[in-house]
């Protein structure tokens, strides 16, 4: 009788559909990691020496740590925020120097047979960092000092990560940014990075004569038709001035500083390298594999691209292929419809949070997910350069799975106590 | 009063509501709408392996294999799927050279980059063992099982032709085959060639990107089978055809040997010939070469179907035959021979015999001047035509009838018809219609512009023997199950000849081999009608000539016999037909004299 009350009062206020859009992902992860690995001899989808065996046992674990995240009483991760910073960021900083290195980027540390990636973790970190710091009830985030503090907290891992050579992690934490605004940060803010976006790949496409040749040209234009642009002459000239040095950074940048494979990578992108047995080759090899999938799809362990390893990475980075090609078009949109509501349900459940902290936890988490899940999948539609960072709850792995767990059921956990002010 | 920045929750759902709707629009467009990534993904992973369809056999008449098939392996290459390799493992696999290899590539990519073509043809099961195993390092090519044709006994090369891989031109002309398919390039291979092949099928495999092969696409939905070549059934005599090639060794001609009822064909021996088993395998190409380099023996030369001789007096019949049936002689009427036929300066020699002759023993004698006499009646007769050329014509119909100067549209191919002149041809010769039955008298006797080929012989041994028709001559007796062959093989082409005026020539015919001049062929317990011939040669020694049909009463072969440079048709033309139908007959020889004689002799020289 007690353990029964007990029970109802441990998932007392838990939501259920974030649970359940949880397992919904991972068991779509888990059969078309088995999928695009399947041979006709294959054994059971349990094997241990297959991934789809090893990423159900990763499941097992991933459902524990999330049994153990509800059990523990929200007030601890408030509490410890900062000593779980400091934890991941030591053990980032530690990668650099005693990490092993895989497919170049020096991102894993070794525990004996099995590897975990500390920088899946250090994105949990941060989002609690970031909380627990903009989160304090004197904090406002319009200040420029919060702004710049803030900004520390986020780029330091950021950085570190971008020293193991694992560009694609460190990309991740720019997201931030938009948890900052939604906390009060000015929107010129993104808006200047939008611009700079923009400016970076027109550069990369055209050149940067082209580049400042159309900025001087839409300045004048500005200032000569629109009034209220007529007295800030010298703000104007200085904008104008500052993009067009952006520009001209970037072209040398590009060719002076990025590494071969990352110019390429973003060469295949912008469609100025076309090079199908080289660096365009998985980008191609991935849209065939989605593109031959049809409406419908070819059917369950009935695909040819990605089994026969035409796609690279079929079961980590690319597996969205393998959904692609057998379960078509109605199968991909359905996942991307799931991770569309597991966004927006994370959004509006921040939302109801009378906690500062939950709520901007839940903008960080939703920023991390998002930004993973966009680059993932428009990597492999040829729509994002390639960044190796996985598919959340999808991609075979268990440090990814793990922490992506643990990143959704700490949120899921500090939803379930938003009565209690922490 | 601090700024509530809610509403921003909204700016933010939007943004993940516009990169969700950009990639479904993108998903629709590449999965749903482009379908060229499905072309990509077919080119990907599926590979169309043709099943080679074993081809038919080849039996002779009872039932011995002449023409069986081995398997072997081909290396097949995908130039497209080809990636940087390890060249010298590859020549060195092959025994090739490096260069071998960059230029069968190159050519292997000149025909198509996306189709398959023979890198190597004809690897050893050994080789294919090392190749096999290593070839996992060679994505783009694969090793594909084919068939050789393989003969029992190396005879009967000509008849049974050989298969060559298609050109070009056949590649253009017949979209049924493939770069590196095979086709029947001569004989029964060729004649037969459609019902030989059989169909290939196709297989559509799945392949890794390694392009080692992952099992069958959808279980074979698109799958066709390979049907099998059809067994052929060939008319030939495999023992006679032995034997016959066996007496033809170190002479220059040929025996072609006839059933007379059904047109079927015994035998063709065309010497000098080659082992067919030259014609298969890796060093085809450098044995053809050998074979078509050899200008003295021309063993690539079928004598038999190709090679044209003046009949000489194997024609006379002809002539009778033509004078009884238009009524200008009757069988009894005689004309003398003064050891020859003399008109002012022309004079046709004659040899010794008893003067004056009838039909009979015209024939049993060979008398010339017979024949032109007789020739002459035929051509100045007034009565019926009013000049020389209408006679001429009529003269031409009936030797065209007889199946001279045409070709029998038989099974063979590369038929001649040899050579009966025209009426044309005389006017530009000695000027229009100045040319009277004096000028082309050499034509009585089988002479002259006369040009028959070993086939034609036999045929007209044939009509004689059917007493005025033959069947067109065919070596294929059954294509897959009896009665299934084509129905201008049973049908009688009349000679236009009444059957009653070949009485009196197979008289002669039976005399000349009994006392006449055959008289060294008489066969033991067969009764033999024979008549010799000797073609003049303008280039050498004649060619001597032999045309027989046995038994008479109830004719099994007909056969005629050319011996190149060997002189008078008597004395090695006949012995050979007659060892031929004895053999035929009685499945053995008891004239074992001549046999021997005929065996170790060497004509090849004369």
């Amino acid at each position: 009788m007690s353990q029964r009350i007990g029970r109802q009062s441990m998932f007392a206020n838990i939501d259920w559909i974030l649970v359940a859009i949880y397992f919904l992902l991972v068991f779509v992860g888990w059969i078309n990691i088995y999928a695009a690995t399947y041979t006709p001899t294959s054994e059971s989808i349990f094997d241990l020496d297959r991934n789809s065996g090893r990423q159900f046992l990763w499941i097992l674990i991933s459902m524990g740590v999330a049994l153990i995240i509800i059990l523990i009483d929200a007030k601890v991760y408030t509490t410890f925020t900062w000593v779980f910073y400091g934890i991941t960021t030591v053990l980032i900083l530690l990668v650099i120097f005693v990490g092993t290195e895989v497919s170049g980027a020096k991102s894993w540390l070794g525990v004996g047979d099995l590897g975990i990636q500390p920088s899946e973790f250090a994105k949990i970190t941060a989002a609690m960092a970031l909380a627990k710091y903009a989160g304090e009830s004197n904090r406002n985030v319009e200040q420029l000092r919060v702004q710049i503090i803030s900004f520390i907290l986020i780029f330091v891992p950021a950085l570190i990560i971008l020293m193991q050579n694992d560009t694609g992690s460190a990309l991740v934490f720019v997201v931030f940014l938009f948890v900052l605004y939604r906390e009060g940060m000015p929107g010129t803010i993104l808006w200047i990075g939008l611009t700079l976006i923009v400016i970076f790949l027109l550069t990369l496409l055209f050149s940067h004569w082209h580049v400042i040749i159309a900025i001087s040209v839409l300045t004048l234009f500005m200032w000569f038709f629109i009034r209220r642009y007529r007295k800030d002459v010298l703000k104007m000239v200085l904008i104008s001035f500052m993009l067009s040095s952006f520009s001209f950074g970037v072209d040398y940048i590009f060719d002076n500083i990025l590494q071969p494979h990352q110019k390429s990578r973003i060469e295949v992108l912008i469609g100025t390298e076309t090079d199908l047995r080289g660096a365009g080759y998985n980008v191609n090899q991935s849209k065939i594999a989605i593109g031959s999938g049809g409406f419908f799809g070819k059917g369950f362990l009935k695909g040819t691209q990605t089994k026969y390893k035409f796609v690279p990475e079929q079961s980590t980075d690319f597996i969205f292929c393998t959904i692609g090609e057998e379960w078509g078009f109605l199968g991909s949109f359905l996942v991307i419809v799931l991770f569309l509501l597991l966004l927006i349900r994370i959004i509006l459940l921040s939302e109801r949070q009378r906690s500062r902290y939950s709520r901007i936890y839940g903008y960080g988490i939703a920023g991390v997910l998002f930004t993973h899940i966009a680059v993932n999948i428009g990597m492999t539609l040829g729509l994002m350069p390639v960044i190796g960072i996985p598919l959340p709850y999808i991609s075979y792995g268990g440090s990814s799975l793990i922490a992506f767990t643990m990143m959704l059921f700490i949120f899921i956990k500090l939803d379930m106590n938003r009565q209690n002010i922490v | 009063m601090k700024k509530v920045y809610s509403a921003r929750q909204n700016v933010i759902i939007l943004m993940f509501l516009i990169v969700g709707i950009l990639y479904v629009f993108r998903l629709f467009y590449i999965q749903v709408i482009d379908d060229s990534w499905e072309i990509s993904s077919r080119k990907n992973a599926l590979r169309n392996k043709v099943q080679y369809p074993s081809r038919g056999l080849v039996y002779d008449r009872f039932g011995e294999l002449l023409v069986y098939n081995e398997a072997t392996y081909d290396l097949m290459v995908i130039p497209n799927q080809v990636v940087e390799m390890d060249t010298m493992e590859l020549a060195s696999l092959l025994d090739l050279t490096l260069d071998e290899v960059r230029e069968k590539l190159r050519r292997a990519r000149a025909y198509s980059p996306f189709a398959s073509s023979i890198f190597e043809k004809q690897i050893s099961k050994e080789t294919y063992g090392f190749i096999e195993e290593k070839l996992y390092k060679y994505p783009g090519f694969f090793v594909q099982a084919r068939t050789l044709r393989y003969y029992p006994k190396p005879i009967a090369a000509h008849t049974l032709g050989y298969i060559g891989e298609v050109n070009d031109r056949i590649l253009q002309e017949k979209p049924y085959y493939r770069m590196g398919d095979y086709i029947g390039v001569s004989g029964i291979e060729k004649s037969y060639e459609n019902q030989l092949r059989g169909r290939k099928g196709v297989r559509v495999m799945m392949v890794d990107v390694h392009n080692r092969e992952q099992g069958s696409f959808r279980e074979g939905e698109f799958d066709t089978v390979a049907i099998p070549g059809i067994n052929i059934w060939s008319s030939i005599d495999m023992k006679l055809q032995e034997y016959g090639e066996m007496l033809m060794k170190n002479k220059k001609g040929s025996i072609v040997a006839i059933e007379p009822k059904t047109g079927e064909v015994l035998c063709i021996v065309s010497s000098p010939s080659y082992d067919p088993n030259l014609m298969v395998g890796r060093n085809r190409s450098s044995n053809y070469l050998k074979l078509l380099r050899d200008s003295i023996n021309k063993p690539l030369f079928n004598r038999a179907l190709m090679a044209t001789y003046p009949p000489g007096s194997t024609f006379k019949m002809a002539n009778a035959l033509i004078a009884l049936q238009e009524g200008v002689i009757e069988p009894t009427t005689k004309f003398t021979c003064d050891h020859g036929f003399v008109f002012g300066n022309l004079r046709v020699g004659c040899h010794n015999h008893p003067s004056p002759t009838d039909v009979i023993s015209s024939v049993q004698y060979s008398c010339n001047a017979y024949y032109c006499k007789v020739f002459r009646q035929i051509i100045d007769n007034r009565k019926k035509y009013k000049n020389t050329r209408e006679a001429y014509n009529k003269w031409r119909e009936y030797v065209l009838n007889m199946g001279f100067g045409v070709t029998y549209d038989t099974d063979l191919p590369y038929e001649l018809r040899g050579n009966v002149p025209t009426a044309e041809y005389y006017d530009r010769y000695h000027g229009k219609n100045r040319w009277k039955s004096l000028s082309i008298i050499s034509l009585a006797i089988g002479q002259g512009e006369m040009g028959t080929t070993p086939l034609q012989l036999a045929n007209f041994a044939a009509t004689i023997a059917n007493k005025g028709y033959y069947v067109r001559p065919h070596v294929v007796k059954a294509i897959g199950c009896r009665d299934s062959l084509n129905r201008k093989y049973s049908e009688k082409v009349y000679t236009g000849i009444d059957a009653i005026h070949y009485e009196s020539i197979i008289q002669g015919m039976v005399n000349a081999v009994t006392a006449g001049t055959a008289a060294r062929s008489k066969i033991k317990n067969i009764t033999s009608a024979g008549k010799t011939g000797t073609a003049q040669n303008p280039h050498g020694k004649d060619h001597a000539l032999y045309i027989a049909f046995a038994p008479v009463e109830d004719p099994k072969i007909a056969i005629s016999v050319v011996v190149e440079n060997a002189g008078f048709g008597g004395v090695w033309a006949a012995p050979i037909a007659s060892l031929m139908i004895e053999y035929y007959i009685n499945r053995s020889v008891d004239w074992v004299d001549m046999e021997n004689n005929i065996k170790n002799a060497n004509l090849m020289n004369n």
